[in-house]
């Protein structure tokens, strides 16, 4: 039996998959604006290449392949910024203390612990302040780990890094997110 | 045999950070147990990373809650853009 082949209609294209685009692309660089940017940019490329479609996959899939490479591009992009805030260290990086607590970033312990941290609007709010001053890439894969709980595996290969890259990624967001958070709420 | 199983505070709060997603291994969480026997640091580090890992699952199941959709406006302007690129 032969296999039907699919072919493009982008005249429902907008209808069809915009929705579903934007919120992929919204859960993974969490910014609503850049999302819309992303989308469009998919669909232009989608109509621009749209003689290469061999109907081998759906519509969706094909225009899905092509929003993951934009975010890949974006990925790369914010991950090649110079001169962007670095998260600070935490430890020396050198000498024989290298390895080590610096001094100024030794936790501290935190006042009524259990108690600030109920969930509450201020809270969230001071969680998202937090993830926002963190550069870029980090709070996109931090955001994509812990928030969005997605498996490693595919972040490492939707933004085409290795584990060990994200892992490290990952204790660098935390220790900055945890000295925000004993600055900005449990220690104040 | 032991030295191997010496870790640095950094690598020590990076299998704690791994440890938070289940993902780090048994030899790991052995360097783990062993590195807080002489690092009270690391320790506190850990028991605070256990309370912020809670605050970020309630905080993850509530951003999981809210769909983000476009407008009517936006499609409708997505449409325009796209029929202007067919010409």
């Amino acid at each position: 039996m032969a296999e039907e082949q699919i072919v493009l209609n982008t005249d429902k294209w907008i209808d069809n998959y915009a929705d579903y685009m934007f919120n992929y692309a919204v859960v993974r660089v969490n910014n609503s604006d850049l999302a819309k940017d992303l989308v469009q940019d998919t669909f232009f490329a989608g109509l621009k290449s749209a003689k290469n479609f061999q109907g081998k996959s759906t519509e969706r899939t094909w225009l899905i392949s092509i929003l993951k490479r934009k975010i890949i591009d974006h990925y790369r992009k914010i991950n090649s910024i110079k001169g962007q805030a670095e998260v600070r260290m935490n430890f020396y990086n050198d000498g024989e203390n290298e390895g080590n607590w610096l001094e100024e970033r030794v936790p501290q312990s935190w006042d009524n612990q259990s108690e600030k941290a109920i969930e509450n609007e201020e809270l969230k709010s001071q969680i998202e302040t937090c993830i926002d001053a963190l550069p870029e890439k980090y709070a996109m894969v931090f955001r994509m780990k812990t928030i969005q709980e997605f498996e490693t595996e595919e972040i490492c290969k939707e933004l085409d890094i290795t584990s060990s890259n994200l892992w490290v990624i990952i204790h660098r967001a935390r220790t900055q997110l945890r000295k925000c958070m004993e600055d900005n709420w449990f220690n104040i | 045999m032991f030295k191997n199983l010496k870790i640095t505070c950094d690598q020590a709060t990076t299998i704690c950070d791994k440890n938070q997603y289940g993902e780090a291994t048994i030899a790991d969480k052995l360097k783990l147990m062993l590195h807080f026997l002489s690092c009270k640091i690391c320790s506190l580090y850990t028991k605070q990373n256990n309370t912020l890992t809670k605050i970020y699952k309630s905080h993850s199941k509530s951003c999981k809650k809210s769909i983000p959709c476009l407008s009517e406006e936006e499609k409708m302007a997505f449409k325009i853009s796209l029929q202007e690129k067919k010409g």
